[in-house]
């Protein structure tokens, strides 16, 4: 191992870790977005659109990744569609977490018992307050540990992004050992750059699910 | 279909071609999966015992499978102890080796997950009607615990599956190599296969992983 290497390697994994960062984030918040609307559909029960997003749900979740972001970023070009390899992540990284937020908030509304909605009902509440104050509170906080497992489990599948030549830690170590063969410095960046990106998450995520543990009533 | 290119799976052997390419990715999984639920079971066991110092190792090791992408774990092991140690790994030995280690942690923290959530009133009731340890083990808690694992492992089969897409980044061919070597091979005669064979190699991952999950839903609705 040769510390002056791997000093000289930083700024590359640096500029690397900004790209794998802004790529998965936006991913992130496009797989939450897309997970609220979709288990709003779901929960109510909207005709046609309700198909639609269980067919997508289950298309999503039973393909890997790089399946997807090969057949985004490969194939649609045949057809006419062509983006950006950094749109292709953002995109594949947003359906896919899409699906996967989608069943978790789903969940979330699901677990919460009949009786609730009808005892907010029963003390008067319209059916947008029963939602509001009783309702949206307690899926929240059910669904808030699904929630960081799903964003770890995203951040953590940027690393298929290098397959699509985008310039993330992967590719960044992967082109730096053909180069130099420095396979033990690049490869101990790799592993500490992730853990820079993937570490806080983690924590922050057991801290939030340990917070959050008061909605859980009764057990 | 010339123009979307579906035909070139029908010239020649490319279609046997892409399937030997999915056996090669089924028969990863099914040997990792096979080994995480074996040693998963005896690691989850493991996870629920009061020593600290297994506590301290396990907590360390779940952390690692679940922060480090599976893909560094391929790179480090089939190419990092490679240069280290020196010695000639099979790439095939070394994603079998890379999943079991990620999938015994799953399957461990499912069985621990599975065993704490027994109530201690079945161990009790069940120390009351007169059996001893092995027996309370064998037939309340173990039934119970099964029945709450096989779902749930049964959707870590599909897990694996789908991660098994990233060994052709250490040189396996599995479905995608298989399938964009073919593309590469008839560049000039359709130019436009990668939608073809892509849109193919979508729909096999779906139809293998589809069932097997439609299966564990099934099963859990069943039995909860």
């Amino acid at each position: 191992m040769n510390p002056d290497v791997m000093i000289s390697y930083l700024p590359l994994y640096k500029d690397a870790l900004f790209l794998t960062m802004r790529v998965g984030w936006k991913g992130v918040v496009i797989a939450v977005l897309i997970g609220l609307i979709g288990s709003a559909i779901l929960h109510f029960e909207i005709p046609i659109a309700k198909t639609v997003v269980s067919a997508y749900i289950q298309l999503f979740r039973n393909t890997p990744l790089l399946v997807q972001l090969f057949f985004i970023y490969f194939a649609l070009p045949k057809i006419g569609v062509r983006i950006s390899p950094e749109a292709c992540g953002t995109w594949g990284l947003g359906l896919l977490g899409g699906a996967y937020m989608t069943e978790t908030f789903r969940s979330g509304l699901e677990n919460i018992p009949k009786i609730q909605f009808e005892s907010a009902e029963s003390l008067g509440m319209s059916r947008g307050q029963v939602f509001r104050y009783v309702i949206l509170p307690q899926a929240i906080s059910s669904s808030i540990p699904g929630l960081m497992a799903n964003v770890i489990f995203l951040l953590k599948e940027t690393s298929v992004f290098s397959t699509i030549s985008l310039m993330d830690l992967m590719f960044t170590a992967k082109d730096l050992i053909g180069m130099y063969a420095k396979t033990i410095e690049c490869l101990t960046l790799l592993v500490v750059f992730y853990l820079i990106m993937l570490l806080p998450v983690s924590i922050l995520g057991n801290i939030v699910e340990r917070r959050l543990r008061y909605a859980e009533f009764g057990d | 279909m010339q123009n979307l290119g579906i035909d070139v799976l029908f010239k020649g052997t490319n279609s046997l071609r892409l399937l030997s390419g999915l056996w090669v990715a089924v028969r990863i999984s099914l040997i990792s999966v096979m080994i995480s639920i074996l040693l998963g079971l005896i690691v989850g066991v493991l996870m629920t015992s009061k020593n600290q110092i297994l506590k301290v190792i396990f907590r360390i090791y779940l952390e690692i499978v679940r922060i480090m992408p599976q893909m560094v774990l391929l790179f480090i092991v089939y190419f990092g102890t490679t240069r280290v140690f020196g010695w000639n790994l099979d790439a095939e030995l070394a994603a079998i080796f890379v999943f079991s280690f990620w999938g015994i942690a799953e399957m461990g923290d499912l069985v621990r997950g599975a065993l704490i959530s027994i109530p201690k009133i079945q161990y009790e009731s069940a120390m009351a009607l007169g059996m001893n340890g092995k027996q309370v083990y064998y037939h309340v808690i173990l039934p119970q615990t099964i029945r709450r694992l096989i779902p749930l492992s049964i959707n870590l089969i599909t897990r694996m599956i789908k991660t098994t897409s990233l060994v052709m980044m250490i040189g396996i061919v599995e479905v995608l190599k298989a399938a964009q070597q073919i593309i590469e091979a008839n560049r000039r005669s359709s130019p436009n296969a990668a939608f073809g064979v892509f849109a193919v190699v979508f729909l096999l991952y779906f139809l293998i992983c589809w069932p097997i999950s439609k299966l564990s839903v099934y099963l859990e609705k069943r039995w909860s």
